[in-house]
């Protein structure tokens, strides 16, 4: 079923790269320099205005325009559409990865850099996992002061700078980045990829250019081997298989949304744990940043105090503890009512990966709760970035106004109802790789509990 | 069971579970509605919540809401109503509107209070909250309906 699943797939992609003037447009590195440039100038007023400008949040660039505006835009429309587009063009790694490879534009250059591999152990996503869960605990501070989120900012460049120079390629991104992590995740659901076009061709191909580089291109940043790639999570979308591949080998495609999930390759404990670490997040920061309880909002926020230890220790023990338990429970249950062979281990991991979905549109439910009631600032951060009392394009002065409040609650229903009916097709897929029909119905049975009273607690506290 | 129909099948599931899906969603339903009042509502808010965070009236009331303020100066902005007003501490400012949409809307602070403003929120249920109660209905539709769609 599966294998027959993946080859209706493959006939459903169509080649970006056979349109002439578009191949040419990602071959050429121009349009993603010029985009890293942009998206680095933003990145670096967006420093300097948490540090130096207003420590009001809503008159401030930096929190609005990366909590808001960015954060937004990521969640709703580059990660669901794009996969890891945004890493293909993030500020972050940039200037570490100039040093490292010597050069700006072209794999000309004489790089800086140990190069040293990072070690086997860190090469997962536990990391990112911590990583995540440790802005969980500061959130309430990083996404409203200023200051807090410029250091922050400045901070994560520093240290993409310190591993470029350290160990080889994009290490900080693929093992690092707590929010690569998260676009890694959720990029397998977007309807783009970068796979090889015939597989006997780069198994006679030599040199594997892909990965060791050439005169055409770097072997991939992201340390990925494109001819065993079979899912977005490690493909930054940086086009340089595309260059470096001398038998034209390599194409960009469109296709299905969620078509990773069909991969077995690459699921994992780690991936799996960091899922639930995106599910439980969305779940605790729609409590605590959405719900009408202030004194939560202050727990979270006055940090040292016994208050913010009692919710830190919550959010951690549900995130990582009780919901990924109460799963396991539900791929138990399930696999004794199918009388299931296959361990595990093995089914936790393989259905955990089956709600990735799920969680993704239960941050896109979330965002919208903010994103459009908040947006309005957006216009006079814009003409006033450090809160000085500039008018650079008439709109520093234009009031605060929510957008689309009428259809805001209708939009976050069908957000959540698409990722239940999403996730619930793939624990019936996933659970048939290994079982027939019937009994694929048992073991997914519990597994749909699971995920129905995550939707009706997500609703309860988007909309409810 | 051939490709052509499962294809027929899935369509056909797909077909039912959305017509269903809408019908949950979107129909009215018919009440006995109780007769429209004047409501007089006192809301305190302080850093970063409104008491009582949550109120309910019925459709077609004219609700009168008397904003008082604990810390600083906090706003009180009904969503989708357009409505709103600001309270300096120790007076009060009075709001009045007629509920004349049902459903569920924030009330959100709109006079910057501190750090935490952007997520000071509460409540205003205008009837009862029919959208979450058929989203719940809609969700085991759609479980059911992915869940059964899909299969071999």
């Amino acid at each position: 079923m599966m294998r027959q699943e993946t080859a209706r797939q493959e006939t459903r992609r169509y080649e970006l790269t056979q349109v002439p003037w578009l191949k040419r447009l990602l071959v050429s590195r121009w349009p993603l320099f010029l985009a890293r440039a942009i998206t680095l100038a933003g990145f670096v007023l967006t420093i300097f205005a948490g540090l130096i400008g207003s420590p009001v949040g809503s008159h401030n660039f930096a929190i609005i325009f990366v909590w808001i505006a960015w954060w937004t835009f990521l969640k709703l429309i580059a990660i669901p559409f794009g996969g890891r587009a945004w890493c293909s063009v993030c500020p972050i790694p940039a200037m570490g990865e100039w040093i490292q490879q010597g050069a700006l534009v072209g794999p000309d250059g004489r790089g800086l850099g140990l190069g040293r591999q990072w070690p086997r152990r860190l090469r997962n996503v536990w990391l990112p996992t911590g990583a995540f869960g440790a802005i969980g605990l500061f959130s309430a501070v990083t996404l409203t002061q200023p200051r807090v989120t410029g250091w922050v900012l400045l901070g994560f460049i520093l240290l993409a700078v310190v591993l470029s120079l350290v160990f080889e390629r994009r290490t900080f991104c693929r093992y690092v980045c707590p929010i690569g992590g998260f676009i890694g995740l959720y990029s397998r659901l977007a309807p783009v990829q970068v796979r090889v076009k015939d597989r006997a061709v780069c198994a006679a191909h030599k040199e594997k250019t892909c990965v060791t580089g050439s005169v055409l291109g770097y072997g991939c940043p992201w340390q990925a081997f494109p001819v065993v790639l079979t899912q977005n999570t490690n493909c930054g979308l940086c086009m340089e298989c595309l260059r470096s591949c001398p038998h034209d080998n390599v194409a960009v495609s469109v296709r299905p949304f969620g078509a990773d999930l069909s991969q077995r390759a690459g699921r994992s404990l780690d991936q799996a744990y960091f899922g639930f670490m995106m599910l439980g997040s969305v779940v605790i920061y729609s409590i605590v940043m959405l719900g009408v309880w202030g004194y939560l909002k202050a727990a979270a926020y006055n940090i040292g105090t016994l208050a913010w230890f009692a919710y830190s220790a919550v959010l951690l023990a549900f995130t990582l503890g009780m919901l990924p338990g109460l799963f396991l429970l539900a791929v138990g249950a399930g696999r004794t009512l199918a009388g299931s062979k296959v361990s595990l281990k093995k089914t936790f991991v393989a259905q955990s990966h089956a709600i990735i979905p799920l969680g993704l549109m239960a941050w896109v439910a979330f965002t919208i709760s903010f994103a459009f009631a908040k947006f309005s600032y957006v216009w006079s951060v814009l003409s006033d970035p450090f809160g000085w009392g500039w008018n650079l394009f008439g709109t520093a002065q234009l009031p605060w106004t929510p957008y689309l409040s009428s259809i805001t609650p209708l939009l976050q229903v069908l957000a959540l109802l698409g990722g239940l009916v999403w996730t619930s097709i793939w624990v019936r897929r996933i659970a048939q790789e290994e079982l027939p029909e019937k009994l694929a119905t048992r073991q997914s049975l519990p597994v749909m509990l699971f995920c129905l009273v995550f939707t009706i607690g997500m609703l309860w506290l988007l909309v409810g | 069971m051939t490709n052509s129909q499962l294809s027929n099948r899935r369509l056909q599931v797909t077909a039912l579970a959305v017509l269903v899906g809408v019908v949950v969603l979107f129909v009215p339903i018919p009440l006995t509605l109780a007769a429209p009042q004047e409501r007089h509502l006192r809301i305190e808010a302080s850093r970063y919540q409104y008491t009582p965070s949550v109120i309910s009236v019925n459709p077609g009331d004219k609700v009168t809401i008397d904003l008082t303020t604990t810390d600083v100066v906090h706003g009180l902005y009904v969503d989708d109503y357009g409505v709103s007003t600001t309270a300096d501490p120790g007076q009060t400012s009075r709001l009045t509107f007629v509920a004349d949409k049902a459903g569920t809307f924030a009330l959100r602070c709109f006079a910057p209070c501190g750090p935490l403003h952007p997520f000071m929120v509460g409540k205003l249920n205008v009837g009862p909250n029919w959208l979450l109660w058929r989203a719940i209905g809609v969700a085991g539709i759609a479980a059911f309906a992915g869940f059964w769609m899909f299969r071999k």
